[in-house]
Order: structure tokens, then sequence, then C-alpha cells
């Protein structure tokens, strides 16, 4: 029988491992960080993953959901997972009490393709709570500078309230080695926001991209996807330089359940990335 | 592969000797018209001349509802206690059935191992068993109406005897048990079973063209049908739970009554189910019946062979049969082809 490639030692793929919240880091109204420390019998075993993969995390007694992770594997240790309180697992674990142990599997999904992208520039466009997984492949360019050509961050929330991270990105902005370009839907009058403000497209009039040597990675609302992809095909992106990740119903993440398949493809196996070429051949997925 | 033969008058003590390779698990009639996979003590409570279980083999291996853990607030997630080494031997079961294990083996198996079925489909032996299609048999089509592969030991009927195939080691340890029962195989055997085969492959009634059905449901994916049925659909999830290779599964985990343990659960699921691809905040990626119908669809007939080169369906005619709306997947790929053919 084989074994679970990301757990040699444990047979079934089931198995949930120990995990320790070692810190919550709040965010936005009903968003959290949780920063999460998975113990394994093996001490010297560490949890290595991909920019863009997830875990199925565990609350004991309530249930399961797929998380994608927001670090990056170049911060060894801990993985830190941004949670909105919307189903009744994340409200388990908004109600948990400090230094609380849960389960996870993982890391699953392919992640993205770090290698391919290395030696292009890299164009990030986030919405919202996409902004989760394009943290994780944001910190691992930033963290292997030299491997990647320009970096460019698009990003926009609703309004500076909604906007996650805030206080890591703003302090991107001084940075020379990447561009960070910050967006709001709307203004609302009390607020200091000195950065832009339209939805994130707009941002586009604010780089020149060559499209030749640029991957660009997207996430974030379906009604976003569907308006940064029409301005990156205006810019003549091919279709297999966009990358999207993508968001599905899971309970197994390991291609059994059936729940997140799109089409032929499972979201938790061939996925969560998944370039606008697939999408085209995949019926219903943007 | 080895190949002998079983007087039928012999089969009585056979299923005796059954007795000490597990737990005999036969079809047997349920109510008038109903057969069912059930466990036997002798030859008289098993249904011979059956054509279709309500439930396949599935049940066994992949339970409707299955523990996966026990899970304790102070010590983490436990592998439930195992049960006793029990062995099973299956009697009686249907080459499309026994297609229909070896496509959830395929989707068991591979990078990460489903661990629960196997531990069940590990210790049963499957005693093959040959038939006479009805009309809403259309195996044929799809190639399964035969097997060379997946059983222990498969009989054939030849109006005497039974030819049996010989299949594994384990086969061949039950012949053995009951050596004097068996016999050389004659020509006259051969004879029979050449022309039962013949007789059986006319009694096929039903066809469906398998033949670039994915590249037609590819081309007919706005077709008006997928609406039509739709409409007719229930959303019941009944052709689900029957359908021989329908491996879906929800995951929930349930609370003891004193708040502190409990037990992950798994129980079968169905895509039709409206809350399928629902996530947590509300969207639902398959809000629209007609859209969960083509979906199943697609994914039996289309999908799978992408990913498996075979559609996943065995042709044995439990989702017709059991559909309250009448929903049968031979007249929608007609109606599918109808429209591409001049």
């Amino acid at each position: 029988m084989s074994k679970h490639e990301n757990c040699s030692d444990c047979q079934n793929p089931y198995t949930p491992h120990p995990a320790r919240i070692i810190r919550i880091l709040p965010q936005i109204p009903d968003h959290q960080l949780f920063q999460i420390h998975i113990r394994f019998e093996d001490q010297g075993k560490v949890f290595t993953y991909r920019p863009g993969q997830f875990v199925m995390l565990s609350v004991i007694g309530v249930g399961e959901a797929p998380f994608s992770i927001s670090s990056s594997p170049t911060h060894e240790g801990i993985i830190e997972l941004c949670v909105r309180r919307i189903g009744h697992v994340t409200d388990a674990l908004f109600r948990l009490p400090p230094k609380a142990m849960v389960g996870i599997r993982g890391p699953y999904g392919n992640g993205f393709p770090v290698e391919k992208l290395e030696g292009n520039n890299l164009l990030l466009v986030a919405g919202g709570l996409g902004m989760a997984p394009l943290r994780s492949l944001l910190w691992y360019t930033l963290d292997n500078r030299s491997k990647f050509k320009d970096v460019i961050l698009m990003y926009g929330a609703k309004n500076p309230g909604d906007m996650l991270f805030k206080y890591e990105l703003l302090s991107l902005l001084d940075r020379t080695d990447v561009k960070c370009l910050l967006t709001i839907d709307k203004k609302d009058e009390s607020a200091i926001w000195k950065a832009h403000v339209g939805v994130v497209t707009t941002l586009f009039d604010f780089v020149d991209i060559d499209p030749n040597d640029t991957y660009a990675a997207v996430c974030g609302p379906e009604v976003m996807f569907k308006f940064v992809l029409d301005e990156l095909l205006k810019r003549n992106f091919a279709k297999d330089r966009i990358l999207m990740s993508l968001e599905r119903n899971m309970h197994c993440g390991v291609g059994k359940c059936g729940h997140c398949m799109i089409g032929y493809k499972y979201t938790c196996l061939d996925g969560p990335i998944f370039t606008y070429w697939d999408a085209i051949n995949l019926p219903e997925m943007v | 592969m080895k190949i002998i033969t079983l007087p039928k008058e012999n089969l009585t003590e056979f299923i005796g000797y059954l007795h000490a390779f597990g737990e005999i698990h036969a079809p047997t009639k349920r109510g008038d018209k109903s057969v069912v996979f059930a466990p036997v003590s002798d030859l008289s409570e098993i249904e011979l001349n059956y054509t279709r279980t309500i439930l396949p083999l599935k049940k066994y291996f992949f339970k409707p509802v299955d523990v996966m853990f026990n899970f304790y607030a102070d010590k983490g997630y436990e592998a439930p206690t195992e049960e006793a080494d029990k062995k099973y031997v299956i009697f009686g079961v249907h080459p499309c059935d026994i297609h229909g294990l070896k496509i959830l083996d395929l989707v068991s198996n591979g990078r990460y191992v489903d661990t629960y079925y196997f531990a069940g489909r590990n210790k049963a032996a499957i005693i093959g068993l040959d038939c006479i299609p009805d009309d809403l048999c259309f195996c044929r089509s799809i190639g399964t109406d035969f097997v060379d592969a997946g059983f222990d030991l498969f009989l054939s009927d030849i109006d005497n005897s039974y030819l049996v195939r010989v299949g594994t080691s384990l086969g061949d340890d039950m012949v053995k048990a009951a050596d004097t029962l068996f016999h050389e195989v004659n020509k006259e055997d051969r004879e029979a079973y050449k022309r039962k085969s013949i007789e059986r492959r006319k009694s096929f009634r039903t066809e469906i063209q398998l033949q670039d059905l994915p590249e037609i449901i590819d081309l007919e994916y706005e077709n008006e049908v997928w609406h039509e049925v739709g409409e007719k659909c229930l959303s019941c999830g009944t052709c689900s739970m029957v359908c021989p290779t329908c491996y879906c599964y929800a995951v929930f985990d349930e609370l003891n009554l004193d708040a502190s343990s409990g037990q992950r659960k798994r129980r079968w699921d169905s895509c039709l189910f409206k809350d399928y691809a629902l996530v947590a905040g509300g969207h639902n990626f398959r809000a629209e019946r007609s859209s969960r119908v083509k979906n199943r669809f697609f994914h039996k007939q289309r999908g799978f062979v992408t990913q498996y080169g075979r559609p996943s369906c065995v042709g044995c005619g439990r989702c017709k049969a059991y559909c309250p709306a009448g929903i049968d997947i031979v007249e929608i790929v007609n109606k599918l082809r109808s429209q591409t053919r001049v």
C-alpha cells in the first residue's frame, strides 16, 4: 500500500496532526490571522509546503474545512492562516481559548509553480480575502528576490477598514524592490486614506507590463476574476500565464469525496491554482 | 486461467465449504420483487436468478456511514478500534458489479490511499456469477458484461454445470477445499459455454453508443436536454446511492452527550443534493438542479474518461430502475446524439 506523500509516518491520509494555535493576530472585523505550530512525533520533521497550497483544519468536535496558507514557506516553524468567520468551523475556531489545539492535515493542492515563475515579472492581483493565498507567494518572492524580475502587487478592498494585512502592506510602499498598489472601492469620509481609490482594475493604469515575461496570479471574489481577466487579456497575457486560485466546497482534500470537482479536475488535487487556459476547458470554473 | 466445472447438484455442498473462508453474503429475496446482498447460511436462501440487487457491493467497503476517528477534547484524534479480522465471501456477484468494484479500487487508490475502503475490501472474497440481462441492462455497450479479473472465482451457467474460472490463489484454495466436487472441463462443457455465450449476447436489448461520447457531451454542453432533465429530477440522490461507482461522501463530526468526545464520520453524499457545492458564506457553485444533473453525467461519461480512460458507469441500469422521476441515462445519451447526427 502506498503511503501518504506528505505524511510518511501515517498510513491514513485522513489523520489530522495535532497542532497548536500559537498566536492570533486580529485583522479586520471577523478576520483573524492564526499562527499555528504543527507537532510531529518526529521532532526533526518540519512542515514544508509551496505558496498557494492549503491545509485541512479540524476543530475537535465541530468539523474540518480547507484554508489557504497565508504564510511563506521561507518562514519555517509555523504556518499562518487568514480566516474569515463565516461558517460553523470558522465560528468555532474564533471561539477557541488561547493556545488551543486543533488538527491539521496537508499541505494539499498543487500550489503556485514557483520554479516556472522564476526569472519572470510577477503581477499579483488580489481582492478582499483573495490576499490570503497571494500573501504566501508575495513573501516567497520577496524572500527569494533575486530569482524574480519586477514584482507588482495590486490589492483592492472595499474600504480601508476591510484591508487585510494593511500595515504589513503599507510598509511595502517604501520598498524599491516591489511595487505595491493598494486601492479601496470607495473612500469613506472619516478614513485617512492616501492611496488610490477605485476598483482593483483601475490600478492597471499605473503599471507598464510586458506580458511576454510576466506571470499574473489572481485571487479574489468571483466577480473580480472576470474584470481582471479582461484587463490581462487586453494586455495580451498568454492564457497559461494567468494563474488563479479557486475556492470550492471540500470534505477530504485528497481527491476522494468529490465535492470540489470542476469538470474533470479536483480543485484539491489538480488545483487550487489553475491557469486561465484550464478554466476555458473546464465548464463552470469561473 | 484455470478453468474447471462444478455440477449444479454440487453447489449446495460447495457453499457449505465456503463457510471456512468467511461469512457468506449472497443475493437474497427482499419482499416480492427486490433482491439484496445479505448474509446467508445455505443455498436455499440464495436467489441465483436475479437481475440486480438494490444496492451494489460498495455498501460493504464504502459503507453508507463509516466512522473515521474517535476524538476526545484532551487526547485529540484516535483511530477507531479495528474490527476483528472478520472475513467475507460474497457470492453471486454479476460482472457489472465486479467492474463497479474495480472502479472503486481505482479511485480509492492513487496518491492518497483510502484506508477505510481497503480495510474491508482486502477481507472479502468475490465469487462471480453470470446473468441474463433485462431491458435496463446496457453493460454490453460499456464492455462490462464480461470480467476477466476482479474475482476469486467466477461461475458461468452451462445448463447442468457451472464453468468455474479461478481468478486468484484464494479462489484456488476454495476449490482445493472442496476438490472432489469439481471436474475437468470436457468438450461438451466447452461447446455448451460457447453456445450459452452466444445466447447471452443475443439477449441484450438496450444499447448505448459510447464512441465519441465525451466529445459529444462537450459539444452539447449547452443542450436543452440538461434543462429538461433538471426539471424532472427531484434531487433525491437515489441514483447516486444505488450506483456501483458513485463514491462521493460528506464528512461530519458527531459529538457524544458528554460534549468532550465523539466521532468523525463520513456518509454517502450525492452531487445532486442542493448543498453539494455550497461553500461557507452561502455561495453555491451549482445552485441550479439542471447544472447538478449535468455535472453528474459529465463526470461519469466525460470527466472520468479523461481521468481514468473509461467512463465511471458499468451499465447496471440501477439509476433508471430506481429513479422516482424515471430519468433514463440511455435516453439522455440518445437525445444528445441524435442532435449531433445529420
